[in-house]
């Protein structure tokens, strides 16, 4: 992966929220924070693709983007988590020079923002919000019309360029056709096309599958893939929290206007937990398998048909684990079509392998009947970080 | 600064970047081809050839009238090329605002309200290029609708009335491809006193996401301008008033051409240029872009 070289770059993460409670105050500006952690550092320097610090953004007394530090390493594909309402587009449309910060400071591809706008841009491709084109206008006439909106494309190449963009997406046939006569993810394709129309250092897209097909979904993750392999940093906005699991190497979690996790993939999984076994065996062999797991050093809850365990256990104290009512119940519940399997959960402790607890397991005559390893999904991380159901943060 | 130090791939020709900023005339053309591929401009433009047609048609089948009716309404019968300057008459107070009010009205604010004009700026086309390309081509959408008007007239005052050498408000005559040139050369005074009212638009387009609303907010204001001007306890603003010369392009019916009213209608027009573009600009490098 191009990112983790760069990903060494990345600040300590994750950081929880209220670590370092970002004050309220106006006045929390560059000045107030020149001197303290970034002395020796110029800040728009071209370590990062992009990079804020204290970015703020305030409309009338809602305070929508609040102090945030995100820092997005060159080469990463860098996804930008958080639920509806929760500050991303805001956020996507100062850095790309759309709305001015209230407060703070914003460096794209090493240079200061908005300041450098002119220069900055044109190594910008972007979609934001969905796609917008004229609806009277073929894709190919609203492609040539933004290429000529950019004062730095050359008009020469500029037919090639947008014939090029649109085979990228898989819409050379319906080039000609009116916008108005595409479908919402053809639409889609083509705001993606916009983005790819010149060669591009960052590519910022802001829910770049809504309403693609699952199959447009997965060409646009390999799209993405490939972007990212010949050299350029992605960033994109999600929701969906499977799709950013499955293409990106760094991520941002965002709750009511704040950053409350930022950091590489891996690491933001590990901060959810360690990894959870579950082993599925007979009822009568639940206590020697419990044995067996604790001989290993683990400290097994065994989910017994009768017993319940609505809550997992102490995992991961710093995060817990609120929202394991699905698997836990599907695994309570030990309905008899299961085949009566009980089922022991464990979290796997470092240093252990899990063919190692397989081996100790058959060895000590338990019948294994399944034995998974799971890491906690980003998923897990998001509900805890964000809040669950319809609770979230505004 | 030098865009190819920061730039450091460029493979091939598909992938290399002008070093400057073009100008924007390229945007420019591609704005034009924008208007002018929208079946509005198109059904507004007709409308507007259907004027001088309209009146051309119902002199003939009434043979003249009994001499009431706009300027030069009188002459047609005997001379087809007054029906161009008897249509801009009509046109003048409504029509051609109308048409103008919707294209200098819907500038920015069509952009916004299609979600084009954040992909116009992320491009970048830059806020102020954006302004006067839109600017540009609301002057080029003015002349196209007069030019329209004084066309159609005298290709139907051809067909359906003698032409011959056109006699002046001065008494002098003429000849018939003079008084063509003099048609342009109204057109061109009636396009000039449009001007200011396109920058009133395009300022208005910049305060709203609703283009309807811009377009309706200038027409209305150029409405407003001709009720003040036909009043007479405001007399002290009416040479204030961006309306105040569109009628008065009978000077250039004289001979030698008087001038004057020309030059003041040009500065007047400037001026209301200079103070809408400005406010425009004021207006639109700040706004955060939400549409």
């Amino acid at each position: 992966m191009t990112g983790s070289a760069a990903g060494t770059e990345a600040p300590s993460v994750p950081r929880a929220e209220g670590s370092d409670a970002p004050g309220e105050e106006p006045g929390r500006d560059f000045d107030a924070r020149a001197g303290s952690d970034m002395d020796g550092d110029p800040f728009a320097t071209g370590d990062f693709a992009i990079r804020t610090r204290g970015l703020t953004k305030r409309f009338g007394r809602q305070t929508v983007v609040d102090g945030i530090d995100l820092a997005v390493p060159h080469g990463a594909v860098f996804g930008f988590l958080g639920p509806n309402g929760s500050g991303k587009t805001t956020t996507i449309r100062m850095l790309l020079g759309l709305a001015t910060a209230t407060s703070g400071d914003i460096a794209v591809l090493g240079e200061s923002m908005p300041r450098s706008l002119g220069s900055v841009l044109p190594r910008v491709g972007a979609l934001i919000e969905g796609p917008g084109f004229h609806p009277f206008l073929s894709g190919t006439a609203n492609l040539r019309r933004l290429d000529a909106a950019d004062g730095f494309a050359p008009s020469a190449t500029r037919r090639a360029r947008v014939e090029r963009a649109l085979a990228r997406v898989g819409l050379s046939h319906a080039a000609r056709k009116p916008v108005r006569a595409y479908s919402l993810g053809m639409k889609q394709r083509l705001g993606i096309a916009n983005a790819l129309l010149a060669p591009r250092e960052l590519i910022v897209l802001d829910e770049p599958t809504n309403g693609l097909d699952p199959q447009g979904t997965r060409e646009v993750r390999s799209l993405i893939r490939s972007l990212a392999a010949d050299g350029a940093t992605v960033f994109v906005s999600s929701h969906l929290l499977a799709e950013i699991e499955q293409m990106c190497t760094h991520a941002a979690v965002m709750s009511a206007g704040r950053l409350v996790a930022q950091g590489r993939l891996d690491e933001l999984r590990a901060a959810s937990g360690p990894p959870r076994l579950t082993v599925r065996t007979t009822a009568a062999a639940l206590a020697p398998a419990a044995e067996v797991l604790r001989t290993l050093g683990l400290r097994p809850d065994p989910l017994a048909p009768t017993s319940g365990t609505g809550d997992a256990g102490g995992t991961a104290p710093a995060i817990g684990r609120k929202n394991v009512p699905e698997e836990a119940g599907m695994d309570t519940k030990m309905r008899p079509n299961e085949g009566g399997d009980t089922v022991l959960e464990a979290e796997l402790a470092q240093g252990i392998a899990p063919e190692q607890v397989v081996a100790s397991l058959v060895a000590a005559g338990v019948p294994v009947r399944g034995f998974t390893v799971e890491q906690p999904s980003l998923e897990d991380l998001f509900v805890s970080l964000t809040g669950e159901g319809f609770d979230v943060a505004q | 600064m030098s865009l190819s130090e920061t730039t450091p791939r460029a493979q091939g020709d598909l992938e290399q970047r002008r070093a400057r900023r073009s100008v924007g005339f390229g945007f420019f053309l591609s704005e034009l081809g924008l208007l002018f591929r929208r079946r509005r401009t198109w059904a507004m433009l007709g409308a507007l050839a259907a004027v001088p047609i309209l009146i051309a048609v119902a002199i003939r089948l009434t043979d003249g009238g009994d001499g009431r009716g706009p300027a030069f309404l009188d002459r047609i019968t005997q001379n087809g090329l007054f029906v161009a300057m008897t249509a801009l008459v009509v046109s003048i107070p409504l029509f051609l605002p109308l048409t103008v009010g919707v294209v200098a009205g819907d500038s920015i604010a069509g952009e916004a309200s299609a979600s084009t004009l954040r992909y116009l700026l992320v491009a970048p086309v830059g806020r102020i290029r954006l302004l006067l390309v839109k600017f540009a081509a609301a002057a080029v959408f003015c002349l196209a609708a007069t030019v329209t008007v004084s066309l159609a007239g005298i290709l139907i005052g051809v067909a359906l009335f003698p032409v011959g050498p056109v006699t002046l408000l001065s008494g002098d005559t003429v000849s018939v491809a003079e008084s063509l040139g003099r048609s342009l050369l109204i057109a061109v005074y009636v396009t000039v006193g449009l001007l200011g009212l396109s920058a009133i638009g395009l300022f208005i387009s910049t305060l709203t996401d609703a283009p309807v609303g811009a377009m309706a907010a200038t027409v209305v204001l150029s409405i407003v301008a001709q009720v003040l001007g036909q009043l007479s306890q405001t007399e002290w603003l009416h040479p204030w008033l961006f309306s105040y010369h569109w009628l008065d392009f009978a000077d250039l019916l004289r001979q030698p051409i008087e001038w004057s009213s020309f030059g003041e209608n040009a500065l007047l027009q400037l001026a209301y240029v200079a103070v809408f573009g400005a406010l425009a600009y004021a207006r639109f490098s700040t706004k955060d872009i939400l549409s």
